[in-house]
């Protein structure tokens, strides 16, 4: 399945390098409005059309996918980064420290995600400026979603603490300090760098349920729960099949990301 | 018993821990105190003056915490300040549609899951496990929301769309554990013994592979829980999906946080139930 990896990876980077470069390719931006061209169908000057305050869909779509692509791996950097840190450290230091560490993280996973994470999306103050509004719902996505990844984390550092060789660096004499970064930190990162790639599509997902909610990224910055959400209004049932073109990339990309996933999972 | 009892104290510790973080959420929170009238651009400064005087905090957190925690006691769960009625009544009003919208959605999503796990499991015919494959992973890449608005559009229940983000995880949990129950050494002498497909299937993979999945079915009462928020916001339906979203909107924290306490104390309640049926042995 090699081809298909292949093309899965190169899916990704023509979207990510297009949302990258979606000043050039679509210089009208993501929020100018064309007063006279509301809900227009796709044009040779639009080429997804406008939606109802006669903004480029394709520019939001472009720009969306920025957003999306780019903060997402942000925010699990952030979860992958806590986990390493709170899993971890439970794992390698092990005894009560351990016990109490994993019982609050089973009870952090029973918590309902999406409750959890609206509840406090809602604690945020009232009025968030649209970048503002990206940041704390991605850095909620990360704070709020180490939980499983620390789970993994902290099995892997358990077992890494009772082999052969830690054991030996101990007797040895070696510091604790240089047990993590010499012996422990560099055989946990593979671990670390696959729960990285299992949260982002499940980032993903969750800014989109967020978006579609009207609780993510604020308007008019577009991200794709915020494109995704044009599907709400009347127009997604007497439109062309353009309206569709976010949710059609949306599972493609989210498609690749798994895919990717897997495969790493079954070449381990 | 010991393990009944272990399951006991868990729930009573994520209430205690989570009734703390609550409050400590609601009492710190940089909208604490802050009402949205605020943003009413007819009200003179002196209104909003006195407006912001009148939603001052007037206790600490310990005390906050106590009276939190005595009023859950006595079955009161605070005023709803969105919709203006006690969160207790809107909870028993609108907790039976969601437990309904949860349980037809998690029992067809088995039922699913298993139709489609058991047959590419067992046949291994390549084109059915394929299809069965690409079917599911398509389906895990649509958010629950997506599901809701093309629910709407093509007029379907919306019952059904917890069945749908159910199913692809219950396959693919499913389909891999029975194929690995079907290679383990006893399974494969049954099968040089001579024994008939069926009775292998039933007497040997299913109760290797049963304890796993009954682990299962917990987790995916927690993924229905939560799938439920934009199902009934976006398809209409009463339920404490659709109390949480308008909670959110309205910034109702009281609302908000006993909302996220029972469907956690529910999960963790399914959560030991499943755990207990599941390891029978030591539950005693």
């Amino acid at each position: 399945m090699k081809w298909a990896r292949n093309v899965a990876i190169a899916f990704l980077l023509v979207i990510a390098v297009s949302s990258l470069l979606a000043g050039f390719i679509a210089p009208s931006g993501y929020a100018h409005q064309f007063r006279d061209l509301p809900d227009s169908p796709p044009s040779h000057q639009h080429w997804l059309g406008t939606d109802d305050l006669g903004r480029d869909r394709f520019a939001r779509l472009l720009y969306g996918t920025r957003v999306s692509l780019l903060l997402a791996p942000a925010a699990a950097l952030i979860a992958t980064i806590l986990a390493a840190v709170i899993g971890g450290s439970a794992g390698f230091l092990g005894g009560w420290y351990e016990r109490v560490i994993m019982s609050a993280t089973d009870l952090f996973l029973s918590l309902p995600w999406l409750f959890l994470l609206i509840t406090v999306r809602a604690l945020m103050p009232l009025n968030v400026s649209p970048i503002t509004s990206v940041v704390i719902t991605f850095a909620l996505l990360g704070l709020l979603g180490w939980a499983a990844a620390a789970r993994v984390v902290c099995s892997d550092a358990r077992t890494l603490r009772n082999s052969d060789f830690i054991l030996l660096a101990r007797a040895n004499g070696t510091s604790e300090f240089r047990l993590v970064t010499r012996h422990l930190l560099p055989n946990v990162i593979p671990v670390l760098y696959a729960q990285f790639w299992i949260s982002i599509p499940v980032f993903i997902l969750t800014e989109a349920n967020l978006g579609v909610l009207g609780l993510g990224v604020s308007e008019p910055l577009p991200s794709w729960g915020s494109l995704l959400r044009e599907l709400e209004g009347y127009a997604a049932m007497t439109s062309g099949v353009w309206l569709f073109v976010p949710l059609f990339l949306f599972i493609a990309v989210v498609s690749c990301f798994e895919f990717l996933v897997a495969d790493r999972e079954y070449a381990a | 018993m010991h393990r009944l009892f272990q399951h006991a104290a868990t729930i009573l510790v994520a209430i205690l821990l989570g009734g703390l973080l609550g409050a400590t959420l609601v009492r710190f929170a940089p909208g604490y105190g802050v009402d949205e009238q605020e943003l009413d651009s007819r009200l003179s400064n002196a209104s909003i003056e006195a407006l912001r005087a009148a939603n001052q905090p007037k206790e600490n957190l310990a005390v906050f915490y106590a009276h939190y925690l005595w009023r859950m006691a006595h079955g009161d769960l605070g005023n709803s300040r969105t919709l203006n009625r006690p969160v207790r009544q809107l909870i028993t009003e609108r907790l039976p549609e969601t437990l309904k919208t949860v349980l037809i959605g998690v029992v067809l999503g088995w039922t699913l899951g298993l139709a489609f796990a058991i047959p590419v499991s067992t046949t291994r015919v390549w084109a059915l496990d394929v299809g069965a494959g690409l079917i599911t992973g398509i389906l895990l890449c649509i958010p629950a929301a997506v599901f809701a608005l093309l629910f709407v559009m093509a007029r379907a229940p919306a019952r059904l769309i917890i069945a749908l983000i159910i199913f692809p995880k219950v396959f693919r949990y499913a389909r891999n554990l029975l194929v690995r129950s079907a290679a383990l050494p006893h399974v494969l002498t049954a099968w040089s013994k001579g024994l008939g497909s069926t009775r292998i299937f039933f007497y040997h993979v299913l109760p290797s592979a049963g304890p796993q999945l009954l682990a299962l079915a917990g987790v995916t009462i927690s993924v229905a829980f939560t799938a439920a928020i934009p199902i009934e916001a976006l398809c209409d339906l009463p339920g404490l999906g659709q109390l949480a979203w308008k909670a959110a909107l309205g910034r109702d924290l009281y609302l908000l946080i006993n909302l996220t306490m029972i469907v956690t104390v529910l999960t963790l309640a399914a959560n030991s139930v499943t755990d207990v049926v599941s390891r029978p042995g030591s539950a005693a």
